[in-house]
């Protein structure tokens, strides 16, 4: 359902990604692992759209998305978290899963103001949505608190649910299993699996925590320097003598 | 620790000498054609040199002073207390909002016309200071020209009834869309700027329009603004001794009254209570609206909005644009109240006081900003026997609030939302 061929990321002198390419097929975990520095990040910001790529292609559903804006791209169903955790924090934890349906609610301002009975179903229908992922992550209770006072397990979880609520049919994480601790780092593994099995989304995922990558990705890809190293399943990747050398250094 | 405390405390003094002696030990006094500086009355110095001593021995034993201070019985004892619940807060805010409303209906009815007309001005900053709220407090858009949309509304009013003689009524939305109109022109080339940039940015769009009303004579008349600007009327009612329009009936006359001017102050001050009321209300619901809340989230996290697919151009379109509508309501009732405008009346100090209002009464708090407009409104009125010390007040007041109480009257609570667990 996504494919990015041959994409290049060039700020002045510096070419922070060299002819990537990735595929996502429906409903697959695909990791993006590699050294610190070697453009991750880079890449997840050329495919949600906070940068229009130098080159290449990235298909979406068969659709040309390079450069198009960050919140269109987004509307597509290609939803992504940040490196860093980005909640609205002094927004209440149901209020920034509502903030994330705006595209499905009806927005007229008119019908807003006078509250007609389709508008109340859709807030309705929004609300029933943030209680159900609220649930599903385990933040029903701390609901009307404010984000930015939740424990930080708690705001990775909340910043995933408030991707799904928007319904994606893409999600992107970056880095989810950075500061939470082992046992957190087994329930976010198994969140990311049901993701992908019970909810039907396909997951790109950037991350360190070697454990977790190797359990559930389907496929892996490996960037170093910029530049693709090498890809396959999880035993490829960790049989290949280029990977091993590139994290390792060399013997 | 002591030769330090006294250290500061010489210190301290001094610069209380330094400031205090040039501005009240000296005067000015005009002998014929020249000036002639002389010392004040001995009186005067005594009392510098006796706030210069306070200043000094409370620096001297500030420290001793101040956990005194802090050991004294508390002066709000509902300090600690736990935040009621939601549901009995809402009652006892919409008890009190109500009771408000009464008395407000009542007041002009028992108090001078002097105080009407007071309350009336009160009422326009209420309106200024809520809409500009949902710019500043909301969306986190710092804009230091609001005034210029308070101009336009009142500006379109005043040139409509001068060239077209349209009336109050009509110009009334024709005001506020003008001035929603102007606040999307200017949301346009601030779309990417943010904190200082967007403020400089708003404060040249303030200049400009106050400038472009100060030259354009031909249409504006320049300073010398415009005057005989109608009253309201009451269903083709006039409040005048005599009618100006023909076909129209006078107030009093159609009651059978006795002509007073009152009538037409207490009029307007109900004109601007409703409009009040209704700019209440309006940015209530949006508060609790998408579009609403898509003005808090751009506000906390630009990206992260993006990121969730909120338009940055939308967003922030609409809060210049609903924000400079509720100004053009109060321009237009402003100059329906003066019946005469010039650009003096929109300089950037204006701007400057109703943002004023809305850090004092707390951002993004609609009661919190109601309340901080009738204090700062009302504050220099009453401390007008203070004559030119005044403003001095009015600034110290300001400082203090913000010392201790940075938040705000009160700070925005957030709504509380009930959910019912999903299967």
């Amino acid at each position: 359902m996504l494919e990015v061929r041959n994409l290049s990321m060039r700020f002045g002198g510096l070419l922070a990604v060299d002819q990537v390419s990735l595929n996502v097929q429906e409903h697959e975990i695909v990791s993006i692992i590699g050294p610190n520095g070697a453009g991750k990040t880079t890449v997840f910001n050329c495919m949600s759209g906070f940068y229009a790529p130098t080159g290449g292609e990235i298909l979406f559903q068969g659709r040309e998305i390079q450069g198009t804006p960050d919140y269109k791209i987004s509307r597509l169903g290609l939803v992504r978290t940040f490196q860093h955790v980005r909640l609205f924090n002094k927004m209440t934890v149901v209020e920034n899963l509502l903030v994330a349906q705006h595209r499905h609610l009806n927005t007229n301002l008119l019908s807003g103001l006078i509250k007609t009975p389709n508008y109340r179903e859709r807030e309705q229908k929004s609300l029933d949505r943030a209680a159900y992922w609220l649930d599903r992550v385990g933040l029903l209770e701390l609901a009307n608190r404010e984000a930015g006072n939740l424990a930080y397990g708690q705001q990775r979880r909340l910043e995933i649910a408030r991707c799904m609520v928007t319904e994606p049919q893409l999600l992107m994480l970056d880095e989810p299993a950075a500061g939470l601790n082992p046992a957190e780092t087994r329930e976010l593994n198994q969140l990311i699996i049901s993701l992908k099995e019970d909810y039907r989304v396909s997951v790109v995922l950037i991350e360190h925590d070697m454990s977790l990558v190797m359990e559930i990705s389907d496929r892996i890809n490996v960037i170093n320097q910029g530049k693709p190293l090498a890809s396959g399943t999880p035993d490829e990747i960790r049989h290949n003598d280029d990977v091993i050398k590139a994290y390792l250094g060399e013997a | 620790m002591a030769t330090q405390n006294i250290k500061h405390a010489l210190f301290c003094a001094f610069i209380t000498l330094l400031i205090s002696f040039p501005i009240l030990g000296l005067n000015l006094e005009s002998a014929g054609t020249t000036l002639e500086l002389t010392g004040a009355d001995s009186a005067t110095i005594v009392a510098i040199l006796v706030a210069a001593i306070v200043v000094f021995l409370f620096q001297t034993f500030r420290d001793s002073i101040l956990t005194a201070a802090g050991k004294m019985p508390k002066l709000n004892r509902w300090s600690d207390r736990q935040p009621m619940p939601q549901e009995k807060r809402l009652k006892l805010e919409n008890l009190f909002m109500t009771l408000i409303m009464i008395s407000a209906l009542i007041w002009p009815f028992i108090v001078s016309r002097g105080s009407v007309d007071l309350s009336t001005l009160v009422l326009i900053y209420v309106m200024l200071a809520l809409g500009l709220n949902v710019v500043v407090g909301l969306a986190g858009l710092l804009d230091l020209g609001y005034v210029a949309f308070y101009a336009v509304g009142a500006y379109t009013f005043a040139l409509l009834s001068q060239y077209l003689g349209v009336s109050f009524w009509i110009a009334l939305p024709a005001g506020a869309l003008l001035a929603a109109l102007f606040g999307l022109a200017l949301g346009f080339p601030v779309l990417r700027l943010r904190g200082d940039y967007l403020a400089i940015v708003t404060l040249g769009f303030g200049e400009i329009i106050r400038i472009l009303l100060n030259n354009w004579t031909s249409l504006t008349g320049g300073p010398n603004g415009i005057g005989g600007i109608p009253d309201p009327t009451l269903f083709g009612m006039e409040f005048g001794r005599r009618i100006k329009e023909e076909g129209n009936i006078s107030f009093h006359d159609f009651f059978g009254i006795p002509y007073d001017s009152t009538h037409k102050i207490i009029f307007l001050y109900l004109i601007a209570l409703v409009l009040a009321f209704i700019s209440f209300l309006a940015i209530r619901r949006l508060m609790s609206m998408p579009v609403g809340r898509s003005w808090e989230a751009l506000r906390e996290d630009e990206i992260a909005a993006r990121s969730l697919g909120l338009s940055r151009t939308g967003v922030k379109l609409s809060a210049f644009t609903i924000g400079a509508f509720f100004a053009g309501f109060a321009g237009t009732v402003f100059a329906s109240k003066q019946g005469f405008i010039s650009p003096e009346s929109f300089v950037f100090l204006e701007s400057a006081i109703v943002l004023a209002i809305v850090v004092l009464g707390g951002m993004g708090s609609q009661v919190g900003v109601i309340l901080a407009a009738i204090a700062v409104t009302i504050l220099p009125e009453l401390a007008r026997e203070f004559s030119e010390y005044r403003m001095l007040i009015f600034g110290a007041a300001m400082v203090l609030m913000m010392v201790w109480r940075p938040q705000g009257l009160m700070p925005m609570r957030r709504v509380h939302i009930n959910l019912q667990k999903q299967e």
